[in-house]
């Protein structure tokens, strides 16, 4: 089985009495994506906001691309190559799409302390933005200021903005979130080629997404882990049918 | 944009044209008037480009004006006086050495105010550049050797090579020519790969992490190259009055930079321009007429910020546009 390439082990983190990770054990595969579910309140964002690096864990360790990445600023871990999307859009709102786009290839080109050069006519930046956007199919829309743009289009600048930094690793935060039936449909289609590019930790409310694209599924409630599988074996697993699913389900 | 470049090319020609055929006309009063519209601007344009580009209202860039003049003042005391300064240093009364000794001075102060205060932010960084300022104000008045409260004179303006300084119009032409630059300057800035991440930092900081790029390094260069810019200012405004005074570290000071950019328009290429010239004429107008003419100022200021959020810019040249 290939090295995984990010891997949490005994995670936890409290506030005041209440254990919002518990003692969390989990990795993420190349070319798979790996989802993560559970209630609201289990504890999904503040994992996320752990692995990403706005939360430091109280215990466990965190590894990513074979280096041990607790320490590590935010912007660090991004710049190794773990790559996050936000729950709400979160973009520089002024700036057009193509710009936001241009900011996080420059942060891959490591090169934001440069004085002068117009960036407007630097075509090793605005090629390869434009490059990403239409990806996304969002080319015609470049010029468009973030702030103007529609919600779904904001969603799918994030993940531009993403695919830009170069990742190794996506970590995902409810993408689909407020997207509409036909634009969840359009963004799961999409993330499933994108697997092959970087593996997905994909935290995500639609079950209908999750389902069509998970590899593996984790099921996280009141900051544990209570089980990690397969889709099928997940709809099977009768713990997690009563604590999350609904009997019915 | 296009509205804007024209009232940029508009004030330019106005500020250049006005001096000079008053000079001509024999009331070289207008001259001086002009430079300090010029010091002042330039000192804003350092200010702009932490505040309007990188959103951080530092209420201590007072210090660095202050710093840039004491600067002058004491190379030149120095120089006057033929006795060197500590560790055998000579003074000088050279303009481009004492800007020099100023922008190396400021960035290393604005390193470490910066470097501590970037910790905070909001309000908390109002305050804590306050603080540091107001350090350096008392710093001043309790410091006996360079005049202390009473402020340190020096009695013939600072040379510039092949120019005479003394003639009004060639010192207000030096201003003019390092107010030019800044403004080259901040323009190439804003549209840099380093204005770019400065004003993601001001927009959505965490955005600006989530690509790889750490908000504080790149707030912490800003906060140093603008500090720079504005102890240069403050070195012209110590030539100008040939006097320097702990007055120019004053938390007033600091206002006074911060209300021009609001004036003209904050993050505007020209917005410490138009404010300048403003402020600069409305002190001269109403103070005139009456010794409360701040009292106008406020109601100004109150209808800028009610109504014209764009300062003098926005009213005559609408919101800005990003590439």
């Amino acid at each position: 089985m290939a090295e995984p390439i990010l891997q949490l082990v005994g995670l936890s983190k409290s506030f005041g009495a209440l254990k919002a990770t518990d003692d969390v054990s989990l990795d993420l595969r190349p070319g798979e994506v790996h989802a993560l579910i559970g209630p609201n309140g289990a504890g999904k964002s503040t994992l996320i906001h752990q692995i990403a690096g706005t939360l430091k864990p109280d215990t466990g360790t965190l590894r990513f691309d074979g280096r041990d990445i607790a320490g590590l600023h935010m912007a660090e871990r991004v710049r190794l190559g773990l790559a996050r999307t936000f729950q709400v859009s979160s973009v520089a709102l002024e700036f057009s799409a193509l710009r936001n786009v241009m900011l996080a290839l420059q942060a891959r080109q490591g090169s934001s302390f440069r004085f002068f050069k117009d960036i407007r006519s630097d075509r090793t930046l605005t090629e390869p933005a434009m490059a990403v956007l239409a990806r996304v199919r969002l080319a015609e829309r470049a010029a468009v200021p973030a702030a103007e743009l529609s919600h779904g289009e904001r969603r799918l600048l994030e993940i531009a903005i993403a695919l830009a930094t170069g990742p190794k690793a996506f970590l995902l935060d409810e993408p689909m979130a407020g997207m509409g039936p036909e634009g969840s449909k359009a963004l799961t289609s999409f993330l499933a080629g994108l697997r092959d590019e970087a593996p997905i930790l994909l935290v995500e409310h639609d079950m209908e997404a999750v389902f069509a694209l998970a590899d593996r599924v984790s099921v996280l409630v009141y900051g544990r882990i209570i089980a990690t599988g397969t889709v099928n074996e997940i709809r099977r697993d009768p713990e997690v049918r009563r604590a999350y699913l609904g009997d019915g389900a | 944009m296009a509205r804007e470049t024209a009232f940029n090319i508009v004030l330019s020609v106005l500020l250049v044209a006005a001096p000079v055929a008053t000079s001509l006309l024999g009331e070289p009063f207008y001259v001086t008037l002009a430079t300090r519209i010029a010091i002042l601007a330039l000192a804003a344009v350092g200010l702009n480009m932490a505040l309007g580009l990188g959103g951080l209202v530092s209420f201590g860039h007072a210090a660095f004006f202050g710093l840039g003049g004491y600067v002058a003042g004491i190379l030149a005391v120095h120089a006057f006086n033929m006795e060197p300064m500590f560790a055998g240093i000579p003074g000088t009364k050279l303009m481009p050495v004492i800007w020099l000794v100023a922008i190396v001075a400021c960035a290393l102060l604005a390193f470490v105010i910066g470097a501590i205060s970037l910790r905070t932010s909001g309000v908390y960084f109002i305050m804590i550049t306050l603080a540091f300022a107001q350090m350096a104000f008392y710093f001043a008045i309790s410091w006996p050797a360079y005049g202390g409260e009473d402020g340190l004179s020096f009695f013939v303006r600072n040379n510039f090579p092949g120019i005479d300084t003394l003639r009004p119009l060639s010192f207000l032409a030096i201003c003019y020519g390092l107010l030019g630059l800044s403004l080259v300057f901040f323009h190439r800035l804003q549209h840099s790969r380093f204005g770019s991440a400065l004003q993601a930092a001001r927009q959505n900081e965490t955005r600006l992490a989530a690509v790889g790029i750490r908000p504080f390094h790149v707030r912490l260069a800003a906060f140093v190259i603008s500090a720079a810019v504005t102890g240069v200012a403050g070195a012209l405004f110590a030539d100008l009055n040939r006097f320097v005074s702990p007055s120019m570290l004053s938390w007033q000071m600091s206002g006074e930079l911060i209300v021009l950019i609001i004036l003209g328009g904050v993050g505007r290429l020209y917005g410490p321009v138009a404010g300048a010239t403003l402020y600069v004429l409305l002190e001269f107008a109403l103070g005139g007429i009456t010794e409360r003419w701040q009292f106008f100022l406020g109601l100004i200021l109150l209808g800028v910020v009610l109504f014209a959020r764009g300062g003098v810019i926005g009213v005559f040249a609408g919101r800005p546009r990003h590439g």
